[in-house]
């Protein structure tokens, strides 16, 4: 389970998070939406402690997250695969070694056999052709560096995923693929999971529950339903501004 | 005027807070290399890459600068004789001042543009493109992936560096002070063997060691705090050079106090 209380942060004299409480039950997959800018990005660091809050607690798995030693904190954040939202390749390794080092046991990561077999079935479930495995991150297109952002961070097969927009930049066939996996990691193997998406409809198909982020708080945290039938002007300005664009894009 | 004059405490004073913010976190950084050591796995393999990196990288333009260096030594001592100085004097002016200062000065500040370049600017695209974060992200601690193995491949590859620049620099100015003087060889190795003190290699070594450390750290830590994209990569490095040329410098003249007198 993963739960944030009050929740606050500040950069210099920006306010980005204040007050936010978000929670995802063991299990759950919960889309996280909000406009550009908003702070998504910063929450989901919270998550893992990539960043550190002002104000707030983080528990994640039952541990305190901003008061883990360094060795619990390392061993926390394996448990964790995390989708950044430009990739974060490590760019001087090529895409088998990117996805090798997805997996944070040590006994997996330096048995030959076990990464001659995983790394190609990782770059399968995000629809990759095994020999992307020998090219450099800079020989990329920007799509397939996203989904090989995804195939490092389900590698280790984590207990939690937290996705970045894993589907923005890619063509309707690779997200479904991506929001499939999602799904997938879910139901099959009871991954808990965050996705940041700006893809309303995708939130919808995929996730559980859905947030929406404006203004440094979490507007409203709920089922679809409950999002539709919402009263919350933000809810519905940012619905309705939603369903104008994919309407105009059809 | 007395505007700047006014602001003048508070001018230093920011300078001052600003440097003990970096020292506070430049110790920050050597403590988590300290607690990343036991990690001996993760940075053997990578520290004797970028050892071998660094040595066989910088071989060529240490062996460059170090022969020139010689050679210019022994010409201006050529150049300054007046008749009643002897010969062999010229082997002690090249074996020392080559040993002494420019076999470990021109080499740090060479390497600090040459190492420290490279690891700020590594360091620092790697963070402003989130991969240290990613690191992070997997569990694995940055000291011990990043920093440990391009301090210590500076520590070991740097004095041994400074070993071939004094040789070669020693070489070579005796080369060209056979060409400019009427110097036979058993003068100049006279001449080096009059003012030598076994101490002489220690103190190059000592020096070369420093150095190493200097523009070792000091480039890692700034291209750890990297920040504002491709232009913060690029302040950084040339900080990153700056401040480690300075500390050259500074610790040049720090050690000949301590060591010498
Ligand atoms: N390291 C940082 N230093 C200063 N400000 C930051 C930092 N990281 C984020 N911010 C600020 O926090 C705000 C939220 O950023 P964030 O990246 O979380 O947005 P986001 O919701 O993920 O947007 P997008 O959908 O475009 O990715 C932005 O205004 C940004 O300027
Ligand atoms: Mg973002």
């Amino acid at each position: 389970m993963i739960e944030l209380r009050d929740l606050h942060k500040r950069f210099g004299e920006q306010v980005v998070l204040d007050g936010v409480d978000f929670t995802v039950m063991e299990g759950e997959t919960v889309a996280l939406l909000g406009e550009s800018g908003t702070g998504k990005s910063v929450l989901l660091k919270h998550i893992n402690g990539l960043l550190h809050p002002d104000v707030g607690d983080i528990v994640v798995d039952g541990k305190h997250v901003p008061s883990l030693k360094r060795r619990e904190l390392s061993e926390l954040r394996s448990s964790i695969g995390y989708v950044f939202q430009n990739g974060a390749l490590f760019d001087s390794m090529n895409v088998f070694e990117n996805i090798r080092f997805g997996l944070s046991d040590m006994d997996l990561y330096n048995s030959v056999d076990y990464c001659r077999d995983r790394v190609p079935e990782c770059l399968r479930l995000v629809n990759l052709e095994p020999d992307v495995a020998k090219k450099l991150p800079a020989e990329l297109s920007g799509g397939m560096r996203k989904r090989v952002g995804v195939a490092r961070a389900i590698a280790g097969q984590p207990k939690y995923l937290l996705y970045d927009e894993p589907t923005s930049g890619l063509d309707p066939l690779n997200a479904d693929i991506i929001d499939n996996l999602v799904t997938h990691l879910a139901e099959e193997l009871g991954v808990t999971s965050v996705m940041v998406t700006h893809d309303v409809r995708g939130a919808f198909r995929v996730a559980d529950r859905i947030a929406l982020l404006t203004n440094g708080k979490i507007a409203l945290q709920g089922t679809q339903k409950e999002f539709l039938e919402s009263d919350d002007e933000h809810v519905k300005a940012f619905l309705e501004r939603d369903f104008e664009d994919t309407s105009y894009a059809a | 005027m007395t505007t700047a004059l006014l602001r003048f405490p508070y001018v230093i004073g920011r300078g001052l807070t600003g440097s003990l913010d970096h020292v506070g976190r430049v110790t920050l950084l050597l403590v988590e290399m300290v607690r990343g050591l036991p990690q001996v796995r993760t940075w053997f393999p990578l520290t004797v890459r970028e050892a071998y990196n660094v040595g066989v990288g910088s071989l060529f333009i240490v062996l460059l600068v170090s022969g020139f260096a010689g050679a210019v030594t022994a010409l201006q001592t050529g150049y300054q004789f007046t008749g009643n100085i002897p010969y062999y004097v010229v082997g002690s002016l090249v074996v020392e001042s080559v040993v002494l200062e420019l076999g470990p000065v021109l080499t740090g500040l060479i390497l600090a543009g040459r190492i420290g370049a490279r690891y700020a600017a590594e360091l620092g695209t790697m963070r402003v493109t989130e991969q240290i974060d990613a690191l992070e992200s997997l569990g694995r601690s940055p000291a011990s992936y990043l920093v440990i193995p391009r301090v210590l491949a500076g520590l070991i590859m740097v004095p041994v560096l400074v070993i071939v620049a004094d040789l070669v620099g020693i070489v070579s100015g005796w080369w060209f002070a056979r060409q400019v003087l009427p110097l036979t060889d058993a003068d100049f190795v006279y001449g080096a063997r009059a003012f030598w003190r076994p101490f002489d290699a220690y103190y190059s070594l000592i020096k070369a060691f420093f150095f190493a450390a200097s523009i070792t750290i000091i480039p890692c830590y700034m291209g750890f705090s990297t920040q504002h994209g491709a232009e913060g990569v690029g302040r950084a490095t040339t900080y990153a050079v700056v401040a480690s040329s300075v500390m050259i410098l500074l610790l040049d003249t720090v050690l000949a106090q301590i060591l010498l007198h």
